[in-house]
């Protein structure tokens, strides 16, 4: 059975959205630690199963990686800060047309903390996507989109399913190759796979396609007028772009645009006024679908507490949430802010941890 | 219920249908019957549209269900009223796990979601498949995955469900239990099924009617023993009522068993003939072998012998370890734990070149070891590859199957010519252990007869073959020895006449009918009977 007393996967995807957001708007060090603590801290216990575990290494090893090559690509042409030199490269002296671009020269305190600010930011959102993608599948939040989506969700399900498909089609060939006694490795072998196994995920679409057909794949309701047809995609289409510049203006902090957070706001009314329309005109019903509760509401709510702690501490103070390096003094933390990090564990209260009393891998048959 | 109203049907040149003129009534269980490529799958798919609007072809005529105009109308329109499933169900699943897959039709059709709570259930229940509910469908065995597609068309209640090969793809166990649920189905809610199937002998006890297609356009349609009276295939069991003189032909083993006292009086004392001992050498041989998928093992501590001249069949449930066995004596995967030997060497240890000069492996789906675009290029690259004289490939195949156009396209070809076209390709290089997976899938009595000659005549030329198979008859007409497998473990291993006589689920028709004494096959029986005469 299906455990309906977890949060709803939109949840989970708005509180890591929430916790990377909070991640580009700072660049405090110590806050962004905090940051990663506290996604690393919800994930690790309310992991669902060992794929989970498995994506979120993925994605840890990712971000360690973004950290370290951010650091070593500093080291070598990064830009020169003046500052407390830690060692000197060799320097190579540039034509005057590559001007900005170093490579070598002197390696200061300074540069390495911007480069170390800038790696953890992305670390943090990298992390905080993989513990999305962990905590809930992607397949799932699929599943709850509106109706106006439901065509594109129905194709992206498909392909999701389609890369192990083609992994067992290769293996598939490259036995039948090895059966022939023919090379798998190799230029020769790459061919040789993959004309076949084109031909059979062609083979694997027209299938598909017709076992959706037959089973009413596309129906519709009476077709809508052209007015109310308008409405409905221009509504999703002007949503979007308010949403996206309004969302853009409010991140990047001095933007051009007026009253950014306006825009988000009535691109996101103009979304949900798109989807009721369309939402009239299918007869799709869904089958269980996934509460989204009060706990869904405070464990996605809790992803933007350290967005909102931030907003209100730069209202208060311009320029709170930012740390340089020069002069180099050990950054401070508002308490408010760190508070407001703090707000995202709540998942960790609301969120039942996952019960572990049978392993599914365990039970499973091998289709011979 | 479905009217096929002078229906014709043609694609490119060649009529598969001529003038089609039949009406099923409600509740009836219509058994589609007729040689490989004869057009059974077409029929059944212009019940629900995806014949002409998925596939093309010329039409004439229409097909009305329930007085709806199928020419008329699109699959996507006809969902609500026809449930379809295709040959391959592993191909049509769309959702992720088993119970949204069975949800999918019905959120396509609009059923209030209380209802579908309720409906999806109840196919659970009746397809037995509650235990792996929230499983992935791609990590289930073939059975289960077969009736999640069942299920999957069940639980929007079509008033009509068309199948395409059911149960070609289940162990004889799993094939019955799909049936049985089939036929409670249509004794019960008044379900019209319509299905094709090869291996009538499972399906011919629960028609209530069959449509035989000549395969030249021409259609019988009638009660099964009726029809099958002049049908050129035929199950054992029609067999050995017509060498007996039954009147009116047997369809079910319990209807043969009350007739069977004439045939047991003229058999008389003549015993079933015994195997005679194979005193081959080894070649191939495995001890304590495991093989380990994860945490999981696929064979568990399995030790056997395959030696010369020998056909040994291995026989088990759907997931069972059988095509592990065999692609670990290919060399396709490596054993976790024991020791496999061909001819004395590790088979992960011979480069591919030379490995398949010692065991070569037929896989369930023949198409895969093909290639070329024409036969006759096919056979050359063989020759090539192996370092064979020019024309090895080709003579064998003309031994083994004669009459194949060597310029035609291997994926153009009958199931049962592909098979020949891969068996040759495997044997041109004379490998010692000759191994094939599933080999009747798709393939009809014909053919079939035809390929237990070619596993004869590699017996004879002291080949050892080792074949896996869900295939009772095809195990009883040909195999010396049949290993059981069971959870990974060898349940039984011994010779094919005290191997399978004495399980029901193995037994071949002719065994059932004439229990106790342990006759395998209808020629056996007619052999007895020619001596017996004389």
């Amino acid at each position: 059975m299906r455990d309906d007393s977890r949060p709803h996967a939109a949840a989970w995807w708005l509180w890591a959205a929430g916790l990377a957001v909070a991640a580009l708007r700072t660049t405090n060090p110590l806050i962004l630690l905090v940051l990663g603590a506290v996604v690393a801290c919800v994930t690790v216990a309310r992991l669902p199963d060992d794929q989970a575990r498995r994506t979120m290494r993925s994605f840890v090893v990712l971000a360690a990686l973004v950290v370290s090559l951010r650091l070593v690509l500093q080291v070598l042409v990064g830009q020169r800060l003046p500052g407390h030199v830690l060692f000197s490269l060799p320097s190579v002296s540039l034509p005057d047309w590559a001007r900005g671009v170093s490579i070598g020269g002197p390696v200061t305190v300074e540069s390495l903390l911007v480069a170390l600010v800038g790696g953890l930011r992305l670390a943090v959102v990298l992390v905080a996507f993989g513990a999305a993608n962990a905590l809930s599948s992607a397949r799932e939040l699929l599943r709850s989109l509106p109706p106006v989506a439901h065509e594109a969700a129905v194709a992206v399900t498909v392909a999701l399913s389609f890369v192990p498909e083609l992994f067992a089609s290769v293996a598939r060939v490259r036995d039948a190759r090895m059966l022939r006694g023919r090379p798998s490795r190799g230029l020769a072998g790459i061919r040789g796979i993959t004309v076949p196994v084109l031909e059979d995920a062609l083979e694997h679409s027209v299938t598909l396609a017709a076992s959706m057909g037959a089973r009413g794949f596309g129906r519709r309701a009476a077709r809508p007028s052209v007015g109310r047809h308008l409405l409905t995609v221009g509504a999703a289409l002007l949503g979007s772009i308010l949403l996206l510049l309004g969302g853009y203006g409010s991140l990047a902090g001095s933007s051009p645009l007026p009253a950014p957070l306006a825009m988000a706001i009535l691109g996101v009314a103009l979304l949900i006024l798109s989807t009721m329309t369309s939402a009239r005109r299918a007869i799709r019903t869904r089958y269980r679908p996934a509460p989204f509760g009060l706990r869904s509401v405070v464990c996605g709510l809790s992803g933007w507490a350290p967005v909102g702690a931030g907003i209100v501490l730069d209202a208060v103070d311009p320029g709170a949430t930012a740390w340089t390096p020069s002069p180099l003094v050990w950054p401070s933390v508002s308490p408010l802010l760190l508070m407001g990090t703090l707000l995202a564990l709540l998942p960790l209260a609301v969120a039942p941890a996952p019960r572990h009393a049978r392993a599914p891998g365990r039970r499973r048959e091998v289709v011979a | 219920m479905i009217r096929f109203d002078h229906v014709s049907f043609r694609y490119d040149e060649r009529w598969v249908v001529r003038d089609l003129d039949v009406h099923v009534v409600e509740g009836e269980l219509l058994v589609v019957v007729g040689p490989t490529g004869s057009g059974k799958s077409t029929v059944l798919k212009l019940i629900n549209g995806l014949v002409p609007h998925f596939s093309g072809g010329d039409v004439a005529g229409d097909v009305l269900v329930e007085g709806r105009s199928v020419m008329g109308s699109s699959p996507v329109e006809l969902a609500d009223l026809v449930g379809f499933v295709g040959q391959d169900p592993a191909s049509s699943f769309v959702a992720e796990t088993v119970e949204d897959e069975i949800a999918y039709a019905m959120e396509n059709l609009g059923v209030a979601p209380a209802a579908m709570r309720r409906r999806v259930e109840d196919a659970l229940d009746l397809m037995s498949l509650h235990d792996v509910r929230s499983r992935s469908v791609r990590s289930l065995s073939g059975g289960q995955q077969q009736r999640v597609a069942i299920a999957a068309v069940l639980a929007s209640s079509p008033a009509i469900l068309v199948l395409d090969e059911p149960t070609s793809a289940l162990d004889p166990g799993a094939a019955e239990e799909v049936l049985s649920s089939l036929t409670r189905l249509v004794h019960d809610v008044g379900l019209t099924v319509v299905m094709a199937e090869h291996r009538l002998e499972r399906v011919l006890p629960f028609a209530d009617r069959v449509l035989l297609l000549d395969g030249a356009g021409g259609a019988t349609i009638g009660e099964p023993a009726q029809v099958m009276a002049a049908s050129p295939l035929a199950p054992p069991l029609i067999e050995l009522g017509r060498l007996a003189g039954w009147e009116p032909l047997p369809v079910t083993v319990r209807q043969a068993r009350r007739q069977s006292g004439g045939i047991s009086g003229l058999l008389g004392d003549a015993a079933p003939p015994r195997g005679v001992d194979p005193a081959g050498r080894v070649v191939a041989k495995v001890e304590d072998l495991t093989v380990a998928y994860g945490d999981l093992k696929a064979l568990d501590r399995v030790s056997a012998t395959f030696t010369t001249g020998t056909v040994t069949a291995l026989m088990g449930r759907n997931g069972s370890g059988k095509s592990t066995l065999l692609g670990t004596i290919a060399g396709l995967l490596g054993p976790t734990s024991g020791v496999v030997e061909v001819s004395g060497q590790a088979p992960r240890q011979i480069s591919a070149e030379d490995r398949i000069c010692l065991v070569g492996l037929v896989p369930q789906d023949p198409g895969l070891l093909l290639y070329a675009q024409e036969v006759a290029d096919e056979c050359r690259t063989a020759d090539l590859e192996h370092h064979l004289t020019p024309g090895t490939t080709s003579g064998l195949l003309g031994v083994i199957a004669d009459g194949i156009d060597p310029l035609r396209h291997p994926k153009d070809l009958s199931e049962g010519q592909r098979l020949s076209l891969a068996l040759s390709v495997v044997l041109a290089p004379r490998p010692l252990v000759v191994l094939l997976d599933e080999p009747t899938r798709g393939l009809d009595y014909q053919a079939k007869r035809a390929l237990c000659a070619q596993i004869r005549m590699l017996r004879d030329s002291g080949t050892a073959v080792v074949m896996a198979s869900h295939d009772v008859e095809l195990v009883a007409m040909v195999a010396d020895r049949v290993v059981v497998l069971a959870g990974g473990e060898v349940i039984a291993d011994g010779a094919t006449r005290d191997v399978v006589c004495h399980t029901p689920a193995f037994a071949p028709q002719v065994a059932k009918v004439l229990s106790p004494q342990a006759w395998l096959t209808v020629d056996e029986v007619a052999t007895a009977l020619q001596e017996v005469r004389r």
